[in-house]
C-alpha cells in the first residue's frame, strides 16, 4: 500500500488520455451536437413558417373565391339585363315593323280602292254613254260631247 | 486459492499488487496494465464515435458518446462560468476512466486472478482504483492544474495575496497561509482517498463474501453488487464534479 513510481506512470497515462480527449474526441463530438441543435431549430422555424404560409395561402384563396363569386354574380346580372334589353329591343323592332307592314297594306288597299273606283267610274261612264246613245238613238259626236262626258264621268 | 492458506492469506493475496522493483521505484504492473487497457478502450470508443460523428441521425456509438458528453458538458456549464478548452474534456476523461476502473470491481474476484495464475502471474489486483497510486495520480494531476490555473488567472502576486491575505486580512498572514495550505492540500488528498476508500472497501467486502460457503455467496454478493453499481457511478461522478468545482474555484478572481 505504498506510494511509488506507479503514481508517475499513472500520471503520464492520465495526461496522455486528457490530451487525446481534448484534441481528438471532444471538439468533433461537441461540434456535431451543436450543428444538430442548429439544424433542429432551423427545421422547427421552417416548419412554423410553412404553417404560417399555408394559413396565408388559405386566406388568400378564400379572398379570391369571394372575388370570383362576386364577379360571376355581376356577370350574371349584366347578362340578364342585356337579355332583357335584347328582348325589349326586338319587341320594339317587331312593333315598328308590324306598323310599317300595316301602313303598307293600308296604302295598298286605298290604292286598290282608288283603282276600283276609277275603273268603276270608267265603266259607269261608258255604260251611261251607251245608255245615252241608245236613248238618243243617234250617234253622238264624240268630239262634240267629249267635254260633257268627261264632266259627267268626273262627277260620278 | 491462496498458497499461504487461511482467510487472512486469501485476503492479503487478493489485495497484493503485482509489482516489480523495490522501494519508491517499484511499479504496480497490474494497475498500470489495467488502467492503460481501460484508458485505451475509452479512447478507442470515443475516437470511433468522433470519427463517425454526424449531424444527422446518430448511431448507437455516437448516441452513447453524445449522452456522456452532454452530461459532462452540462455539469461543466452548471459550475464553471469561464471559458476553458481543458475542463470539459478533462471531466469527461476522469469520469469515463474512473468509471471503467471501478467497473472492474464487479468482475468476480477470483476470475481474473485465476486466469492470471494459470498464466503464471502470482498476484493480480484488477481494480486500479483500489491502488492509492492510481487515485493519487489523478488527484495530484488535478492539483497541479489547480495551482497552474490559479497562477495563470490571478497572477503570481494575486495567488500569493489570496494565500496570505484571506480570509482574515493581512495582519493574520501566517495563520491565513497555514489555513490556505491545508485547504488546498486537502483537495487532492480527499479526492484520492475518497475514491480509494470506497472502492477498496467494496472490493474487500466482495473478497469476504467469497470466503463464505458457496450457497450463501449469491445471496450476499448479488445485493452488494447492485449496491456497488451505485458506488461505481457515484464515485466517478463525484471525482469529476469536484474536479470541475476545484478548477472553477481556481478560475475565480476574488
Amino acid at each position: 500500500m505504498s506510494i511509488n513510481a506507479t503514481l508517475i506512470g499513472q500520471m503520464i497515462t492520465f495526461t496522455l488520455l486528457v490530451w487525446f480527449t481534448m484534441k481528438y474526441v471532444w471538439p468533433p463530438l461537441i461540434e456535431a451536437l451543436e450543428e444538430r441543435k442548429q439544424k433542429i431549430s432551423e427545421g422547427l422555424a421552417a416548419a412554423e413558417k410553412g404553417q404560417e404560409d399555408v394559413k396565408l395561402a388559405e386566406k388568400r384563396a378564400i379572398k379570391y373565391l369571394k372575388e370570383a363569386k362576386a364577379e360571376s354574380a355581376n356577370i350574371i346580372a349584366l347578362a340578364q339585363k342585356r337579355a332583357n334589353d335584347v328582348v325589349a329591343e326586338s319587341k320594339q323592332t317587331a312593333k315598328v315593323e308590324g306598323e310599317k307592314l300595316i301602313e303598307a297594306a293600308k296604302a295598298q288597299i286605298s290604292q286598290e280602292i282608288q283603282q276600283a273606283k276609277e275603273s268603276l267610274r270608267k265603266e259607269v261612264s261608258s255604260l251611261a254613254l251607251k245608255a245615252a246613245e241608245q236613248i238618243l238613238q243617234e250617234e253622238v259626236d264624240k268630239a262634240k260631247h267629249k267635254e260633257l262626258i268627261n264632266k259627267v264621268s268626273e262627277q260620278l | 486459492m491462496s498458497s499461504e492458506g487461511g482467510a487472512t492469506g486469501y485476503i492479503v493475496h487478493h489485495l497484493t499488487p503485482l509489482s516489480v522493483g523495490e522501494g519508491f521505484w517499484a511499479l504496480h504492473l497490474d494497475t498500470l496494465f489495467f488502467s492503460a487497457v481501460l484508458g485505451t478502450a475509452f479512447i478507442l470508443f470515443f475516437k470511433n464515435a468522433a470519427e463517425k460523428a454526424t449531424t444527422g441521425v446518430p448511431g448507437l456509438t455516437q448516441n452513447i458518446a453524445e449522452m456522456l458528453i452532454e452530461f459532462v458538458d452540462q455539469q461543466v456549464k452548471d459550475t464553471f462560468h469561464g471559458k476553458s478548452k481543458l475542463i470539459a474534456p478533462l471531466g469527461l476523461t476522469i469520469f469515463c476512466w474512473v468509471l471503467l476502473w471501478n467497473a472492474m470491481d464487479v468482475i468476480p474476484v477470483d476470475l481474473l486472478g485465476l486466469i492470471g495464475s494459470v498464466m503464471g502471474i502470482e498476484y493480480l489486483r484488477v481494480v486500479p482504483s483500489t491502488d492509492l497510486n492510481a487515485t493519487f495520480a489523478l488527484s495530484i494531476s488535478v492539483f497541479i492544474l489547480i495551482i497552474f490555473y490559479s497562477i495563470k488567472i490571478k497572477g503570481v502576486f494575486g495567488f500569493a495575496k489570496e494565500l496570505t491575505c484571506t480570509p482574515f486580512g493581512p495582519w493574520m498572514m501566517p495563520f491565513n497561509l497555514l489555513l490556505k495550505i491545508v485547504e488546498e492540500v486537502a483537495k487532492p488528498i480527499s479526492l484520492a482517498l475518497r475514491l480509494f476508500g470506497n472502492l477498496y472497501a467494496g472490493e474487500l467486502i466482495f473478497i469476504l463474501i467469497a470466503l463464505l460457503p458457496a450457497f450463501i455467496q449469491p445471496l450476499l454478493s448479488f445485493p452488494w453488487a447492485i449496491f456497488h453499481l451505485l458506488i461505481i457511478v457515484l464515485q466517478a461522478f463525484i471525482f469529476m464534479v469536484l474536479t470541475i468545482v476545484y478548477l472553477s474555484m481556481a478560475h475565480e478572481d476574488h
